[in-house]
């Protein structure tokens, strides 16, 4: 199975994909993607590539290749059955009048 | 140029200086205009990588370190040019080679990318050890231009160490250039840290390069040994950048950094 971003043999440095976190998030955010020859490299291309504005305190990178994706073509069965089940949203239920501090 | 989302900063810049109205003493802006020029030179090297490097994300890691000196230049050319009242433009556009200071290093043309880390290398190590030096002088702006440059000369010290040792110890081609490299920047790097003419009376406020000797010989041939490849033993070039001595390199680099500004002088864009 392809990888996402993955473009095939042209490429003679893996794709990375890059994480960022702000200084005011708690957690890492996707950025984007780069190439780079090593993890270690990375890290530094993801500094140039996407902190330049002081966007980042911290920075995480994963070989875009160990990431492993739903299927595109599995739509329907992965994302659209939740569609008329409303129940499983806590807004569906009514507040009982008898129980306090809800 | 004015951006309405900068981040709020009180680092030094060029416009910083303009608008503060300090005017360099004359024996200071000659020693500022010597260092500003060694950046600006290398600053326009790395610019020739863009469009050029291995991959597209090398081209941003070349471009960001030369913009970084680029800053430095501008810093320390617009603090020389408050004693002249010469703006950095006038300086960088309007001198010829001969009044150019750079040391000989900085011009050597960029040959393959190993011959650029190589020079990249030397470089950002003597800058290191420059601008922490620098930082203590007793001339309040030569301090803030060095200390803004500290944390950036020290990434680009990183940058290539990681790419001296992939490519020392990366494939025997790879392996083979970068010695090259290294063979070939290696006649420049004594220039470097002898005795700045434009240094000589300025106790306390300049930097002394050979104090700055022991530092580079300490961490250089380490770095180097490290990546697999040989210390270079070639006899150093004759110098001489500070009195206006140049290699044959520096002309046609001129010739092209100055030519927009000297066919449509004050042109803006």
């Amino acid at each position: 199975m392809t990888s996402p971003g993955d473009s095939g043999g042209r490429e003679t440095w893996p794709l990375w994909e890059v994480f960022i976190r702000s200084s005011r998030g708690l957690s890492h955010v996707h950025a984007g993607s780069l190439h780079a020859p090593d993890e270690t490299m990375a890290v530094r291309n993801a500094r140039d590539l996407y902190t330049r504005r002081a966007e980042g305190v911290s920075i995480w990178v994963v070989r875009a290749s160990d990431i492993t994706s739903s299927d595109p073509d599995a739509k329907g069965e992965f994302f659209e059955s939740p569609q008329g089940k409303e129940y499983r949203h806590a807004t569906y239920y009514t507040e009982s009048e008898s129980v306090p501090h809800l | 140029m004015n951006h309405s989302n900068h981040v709020v900063s009180n680092a030094i810049t060029a416009e910083r200086i303009v608008d503060s109205s300090v005017v360099a003493p004359e024996a200071v802006a000659q020693y500022a205009l010597g260092l500003g020029d060694d950046s600006l030179v290398l600053a326009h090297r790395l610019g020739e990588w863009i469009a050029n490097a291995p991959e597209l994300e090398e081209d941003v890691a070349l471009g960001n370190i030369g913009l970084d000196l680029l800053g430095h230049a501008r810093s320390l050319l617009t603090y020389a040019g408050t004693a002249w009242d010469k703006s950095e433009d006038d300086l960088a556009y309007f001198r010829d080679e001969p009044q150019f200071r750079s040391r000989q290093l900085f011009e050597q043309p960029n040959g393959d990318f190993a011959v650029t880390i190589a020079r990249q290398l030397i470089a950002s190590v003597y800058f290191a050890e420059l601008y922490r030096a620098l930082s203590l002088s007793k001339d309040p702006t030569l301090a803030a231009i060095a200390a803004k440059a500290v944390k950036e000369v020290d990434y680009h010290v990183d940058h290539s160490t990681q790419w001296v040792r992939r490519l020392g110890l990366g494939t025997d081609e790879s392996h083979e250039r970068m010695q090259r490299g290294l063979d070939l920047m290696w006649p420049f790097v004594d220039e470097l840290f002898r005795v700045d003419p434009f240094a000589a009376d300025l106790d306390g406020i300049a930097v002394d390069p050979e104090q700055l000797r022991a530092a580079f010989d300490a961490l250089v041939p380490r770095l180097i040994v490290d990546a697999g490849l040989t210390v270079p033993t070639v006899p150093a070039a004759q110098g001489g950048g500070r009195t206006g001595r140049h290699s044959e390199a520096l002309g046609p680099m001129l010739a092209e950094m100055q030519v927009l500004a000297r066919s449509h002088p004050g042109a803006t864009w």
